[in-house]
């Protein structure tokens, strides 16, 4: 593999740069790289975050955003990395996250970490309560707490439930937490995803009186126009490493720009040659609406519509959020949300899947995006799970044929090249691309016509991934329909043939393998956006 | 992908060695190993009393009906749950068997299938909450478990209602008659040698049929020893049984129950469901698994066997009372957990918990013969089942 890291370092990130502008800054990440068992997550980032500025990171997911937030918070304590940090002019060792925390680094992230049954005023002093030899000042704590909600711009009772709020204002809460433990450097991680316009506004406006006050915050967002609203400066990482620095305030810059710098990756020939010809459509999805599995009032599919031909691969892409895993659990069977309704079309003619039998009797298969949680019984060994969604079929009158098992495990060992000691191994075992397979194997047994895949190659090695995407490859050359949803968009350009686009529920646009591109894919997220 | 292809080996069954194998399966063999020195300890410490004939009979008679709840609870722990009612519903049927018996002169014939329709009903209200409701199981059956004791002292009044006919009563304490004659109950051990001969029978064709496919796992020499030690040890039982009264009907109840408890557990389609459940539910659900009606069906067949249980109970009590049953759900539940079922579910054998039965079976009945006072015994109880679930979560970690 060539060493791409310096490359991008010495002509798009100039040391001299940094060196003049250390003065001022107050984070310095140097040379911050960190690895996982087979997958390098960070490559030589470097990061300069200047006094009361609030800078923009963005990039693909997957690029190493959140590994290097984690690695600055001390999620990731020092040891565990390579690279230096230095805050406010010293280098910082973290151990865990009350270190960082302490030096006044607090960090946001997208899941809040609220306790729903518990009050305002109790979450914000959570772990970190007014109180004298052990017993806590409840007046202090609420006339505290009445200041910090102030200082937010949130006029709620420091007593009410954090349940019984709105995610925007439990956001507010979140970053009124960070105040009081005195904060000099705010790190949100998607703050916006969740919340309406209004809100995002408030939270960018917010955002900027701290910088007003000498605050400085890192935005991590998807949304590139909040970022070139607010941010003096943005980093670009893409694949572990930062390829871009743009100082928004020296130049003119537009999302065009940035977009660019995001996806501007060569696909070379990671994804084999597929030879299959579509045909007739076998499925179709039709009018396609879903509420939330708790929230019924959230409409979180719009009226979406797909097909995909016999020997066809799909993709769907979108952020993360966008509705592709809900969209999919719902049409296997309503296995996610509520309030659904649309209709289903297996050739042409409407097929019941309210149940997950029906689905599957249907001809659907759904390859479930977290493997471990809900693809495999992992204590269980290979064959148990091969023959987990078909146990009619090495059964005769409900009593299971041992030998007919084993055999058909084989079968599939043989066929997706499952690398085990034997079938009787037990799948906790298993690297991630041989669990896949098992999972793959379980859904192949069942004999389906349409194969849901969603992220098949999630957290696996590469070598791994191109074995999945020759799996994928035989299945439609065989006549199968196969619908991949990935974040990754070179996987979804290099083993579709035609791309539709969800973006907040709703299919926001398709095309062509042909005509695609992955600047045009993210250029129709962010239109839709504005809409 | 050529070098690949060459890696994977022809056969379906690894070829380990004895040694390999003994490791990865010492669990099971710790359990019955366990169970071989407790009743040799007992029996050498209470001088030969333990395997009397006698005392043997007892043995089996004393623990048949937590062996025959253990079945259900087992699949009941496997899929993830538990239920602590089954005590109560023993004393509530035996209850039901009282009054409708010994007060209103009912048959025991329809009372025996009115008991057990009961139990079914019982335990498919409770697994209705649990399954469909998602209710936790431990709250219900905490309800079920006050409802029915309550309700069997309701019923009862207070007293105890007996005896009972003495056809009722064979249900318990009845053996198989002998048409010999002599003092040795030659029909008893004709009848234990064939079944002797007939699980052999099965083993070895099974293992043939395991070689025609090539899919043996087991090394031979432990698949000879493995069926030697079960022929020898399934003789000498019925022996000691044949030269006392003969086999006790419960017993061939029990077996039979054994047998098709653990066929269904491990060669059916519903067992294996129910193993898939308990080991992630999730994933089980969304590769078309019924979950929700298998954890229904899981509780109301919990309930007809603990109404069976509580039938074969108050037929050897002889008498209905409203203490009856106090704190089998806890014997029952130890079982399964000496046995090897994993208190988080998908783990567990119907054997394994047969075999923890009988290890709390024999701890009770050797302590007892001993003269151990019933405070200590609780306690030695209690530190056996922490030792056996310390012993399983030790070797979970080194495999």
């Amino acid at each position: 593999m060539p060493e791409i890291t310096g490359f991008f370092t010495v002509s798009q990130f100039p040391y001299l740069e940094v060196m003049s502008e250390r003065m001022d800054a107050i984070l310095e990440m140097r040379g911050i790289s960190k690895s996982f068992p087979g997958v390098k997550a960070l490559k030589d980032v470097n990061l300069s975050v200047k006094a009361g500025e609030i800078h923009g990171i963005v990039g693909e997911n997957g690029a190493g955003k959140s590994t290097l937030m984690k690695v600055l918070s001390g999620v990731y304590p020092h040891g565990s990395y390579e690279g230096e940090i230095h805050f406010q002019g010293e280098e910082r060792k973290f151990r865990d996250i009350a270190d960082s925390e302490h030096i006044g680094i607090i960090i946001i992230h997208q899941e809040l970490a609220l306790v729903p049954l518990l009050s305002i005023a109790e979450n914000i002093f959570l772990g970190n309560e007014i109180a004298t030899a052990g017993v806590i000042d409840w007046h202090a704590a609420f006339r505290r707490t009445k200041e910090l909600l102030k200082k937010v711009g949130l006029n709620e009772s420091p007593q009410t439930q954090i349940d019984t709020i709105g995610v925007g204002k439990q956001q507010l809460v979140e970053i009124a937490k960070a105040l009081s433990k005195d904060v000099k450097l705010l790190i949100l991680d998607e703050p916006t995803a969740s919340l309406n316009e209004s809100d995002s506004d408030a939270l960018l406006a917010l955002l900027k009186e701290f910088r007003a006050q000498g605050i400085s915050s890192i935005l991590i967002s998807h949304k590139l126009n909040e970022i070139l609203k607010v941010a003096d400066n943005v980093t670009i990482l893409r694949d572990g490493s930062t390829v871009d620095h743009l100082d928004c305030r020296a130049e003119r810059i537009d999302e065009n720009r940035i977009i660019k710098s995001m996806v501007g990756r060569e696909i070379t020939d990671r994804y084999p040659e597929r030879h299959a010809h579509p045909s007739d459509v076998i499925f179709e999805v039709r009018d396609w609406n879903v509420h939330h599995a708790v929230h019924a009032d959230r409409h979180l599919i719009k009226n979406v519509n797909l097909n995909v031909r016999k020997g066809e691969v799909i993709g769907i892409a979108g952020l993360m959020g966008a509705g592709r895993t809900e969209f999919a659990m719902s049409v296997f069977g309503r296995s996610y949300g509520q309030k659904i309704s649309g209709q289903a079309l297996m050739h042409g003619k409407p097929v019941d899947v309210s149940t997950i039998n029906r689905a599957m009797d249907a001809g659907i298969a759904y390859v479930t995006e977290d493997r471990k949680s809900y693809g495999l019984v992992l204590i269980d060994d290979i064959k148990g799970n091969v023959s987990l969604a078909n146990l009619d079929g090495i059964s005769k009158h409900t009593v299971v044929d041992a030998p007919r098992e084993i055999i058909v495990a084989n079968k599939y060992r043989k066929d997706l090249n499952i690398r085990c000691s034997s079938v009787f191994q037990q799948t906790v075992n298993l690297s991630g691309g041989n669990q896949q397979k098992v999972v793959l194997s379980k859904w192949l047994f069942t004999g389906p016509e349409v194969l849901i895949l969603d992220e098949p190659t999630r957290g696996i090695d590469v070598g791994a991934k191109y074995e999945i995407y020759g799996i994928i490859n035989a299945l439609a050359e065989s006549g199968k329909a196969v619908i991949l949803i990935s974040s990754e968009m070179p996987e979804l350009l290099g083993m579709s043939d035609r791309i539709y686009i969800m973006n907040d529920g709703r299919i926001v646009g398709e095309m062509p393998v042909e005509e695609a591109s992955q600047e045009k894919i993210m250029h129709t997220i962010m239109k839709s956006w504005e809409d | 992908m050529a070098q690949d292809s060459a890696t994977i080996p022809t056969s379906g069954a690894p070829h380990v060695s004895l040694g390999t194998y003994i490791r990865h399966n010492i669990r099971d063999y710790a359990l019955l190993l366990s169970l071989i020195v407790i009743m040799v300890f007992f029996e050498v410490a209470t001088n030969g009393i333990l395997f009397r004939p006698v005392n043997i009979t007892n043995l089996v008679l004393q623990n048949s009906y937590i062996v025959i709840m253990a079945l259900g609870m087992l699949l009941i722990i496997v899929a993830g749950h538990i239920d602590l009612s089954v005590g109560s519903i023993v004393a509530f049927v035996g209850a039901l068997a009282g009054v409708l018996i010994v007060q209103e002169h009912w048959n025991f014939g329809l009372v025996f299938l009115f008991c057990i329709a009961f139990g079914a009903v019982a335990g498919a209200a409770q697994g209705f909450f649990v399954a469909y409701l998602k209710i936790p199981a431990f709250i219900v059956t905490l309800a079920g478990m006050l409802v029915f004791r309550g309700l069997s002292l309701y019923v009862l009044g207070g007293t105890s209602y007996g005896p009972f006919p003495t056809g009722f009563q064979l249900l318990a304490n009845g053996f198989i008659p002998d048409f010999f004659g002599a003092t040795f109950k030659w029909t008893s051990m004709l009848i234990g040698t064939a079944v002797a001969a007939i699980i052999i029978f099965f083993k070895i064709r099974e293992r043939f049929n395991q070689q025609k496919h090539d899919l043996a796992e087991e090394p031979l020499p432990i698949f000879i020893g493995r069926n030697v030690l079960i022929a020898i040890g399934f003789l000498w039982l019925t022996y000691l049984l044949a030269s006392s009264r003969g086999l006790p009907n419960v017993l061939v109840i029990m077996f039979a129950l054994i047998t098709l408890y653990a066929f269904v557990a491990t060669n059916t389609t519903i067992g294996r469901r129910i193993y898939a459940l308990g080991g992630n539910e999730k994933a089980a659900r969304l590769s078309g698994i019924r979950t929700n009606r298998l954890t229904f069906y899981a509780f109301l067949n919990m309930g007809v066997l603990a109404a069976l249980a509580g039938l074969v109970f108050t037929a050897r009590l002889n008498s209905a009372t409203p203490q009856a049953g106090l704190g089998f759900e806890l014997d029952v539940i130890a079982a399964c957990f000496i046995g090897g079922a994993s208190p988080t579910g998908g783990v567990g054998k119907i054997i394994g918990a047969v075999i923890g039965a009988f290890i709390v079976g024999v701890m009770n009945n050797g302590m007892s013969i001993l003269g151990v006072g019933i405070d200590l015994q609780q306690v030695i109880k209690g530190l056996v089942l922490l030792a056996a679930v310390c012993l399983d979560v030790y070797y979970k970690r080194k495999a």
